[in-house]
């Protein structure tokens, strides 16, 4: 799905809901999957102009779960460690986006390239 | 343009937030807000997020700026109505809504303006009493 402008939150958040909906993800981990997500989207606009993101359900044995990749071909992050730190913010923000969405799901990797853009993914298992 | 309505009830200004705002919707709403309080002299603003599925780092933002716009401009603050799963994620996500007050329902909330705003409201009327 296409991220260009901030129009585009609110249907890609309901678009997130529905798959997690879909998979029986109990009410408080939905909010944190799309709050989560909400967040990501919202760097992607604000320091990259936009992106795309893929969703997957990814099922394992034991449990079920609903993995989001976040792409953009922004300025990049120079410092992963540091952007990671509670309450640092090089845009005009809280700085809570970074370390506190990686406190709202069960795995959360990034991957930057200054220059060439990042590559944020996160995955919510459904009892998780 | 969408708007979200202000609606003005005595000294108060209730906001009911209805949907899933997008960004430019919350902004305005800010901008909105303060005027209405400087228009209205309003002494408190009650905003009702009960319909709101998610509150996200830039909606707690927002709810924090009216908090404090309205505070300087002597108005107070109540957000009521969060959902038990948006407060959770709130304070996982590490966002405390600082400078706002909060509660449970419209009507618990009404009751905390009052209480705010009761020397202001109560000292008119000991005057009256005393003339009697």
């Amino acid at each position: 799905m296409r991220i260009e402008k901030e129009q585009d939150v609110v249907p890609f958040r309901n678009r997130v809901k529905e798959y997690a909906v879909k998979i029986g993800m109990s009410l408080v981990n939905q909010t944190k999957l799309i709050t989560a997500a909400s967040e990501l989207v919202r760097n992607m606009l604000k320091y990259a102009g936009g992106g795309t993101v893929l969703m997957e359900v990814i099922s394992q044995t034991r449990d079920t779960g609903i993995r989001l990749t976040f792409q953009d071909k922004g300025p990049g992050i120079n410092d992963i460690a540091l952007a990671m730190k509670d309450g640092y913010s090089s845009g005009k923000s809280l700085g809570l986006g970074l370390p506190g969405t990686k406190r709202l799901v069960n795995e959360f990797d990034i991957k930057s390239i200054v220059g060439e853009g990042t590559t944020v993914s996160i995955l919510k298992w459904k009892n998780g | 343009m969408d708007r979200i309505p202000i609606l003005r009830m005595g000294h108060f200004l209730l906001v009911t937030i209805q949907i899933d705002l997008y960004d430019r919707l919350a902004t305005n709403l800010e901008s909105d807000l303060v005027q209405m309080v400087n228009k209205t002299e309003a002494k408190g603003v009650l905003i009702d997020i009960s319909a709101l599925s998610i509150v996200d780092s830039f909606m707690g933002r927002i709810l924090g700026n009216i908090g404090s716009m309205s505070k300087i401009m002597d108005a107070e603050t109540v957000v009521v109505g969060m959902q038990p799963a948006v407060a959770i994620t709130l304070i996982e996500l590490g966002l405390e809504l600082k400078g706002v007050h909060t509660a449970l329902n419209v009507e618990r909330g009404m009751e905390l303006l009052k209480e705010k705003i009761g020397s202001y409201d109560r000292e008119p009327e000991d005057d009256e009493d005393s003339t009697e």
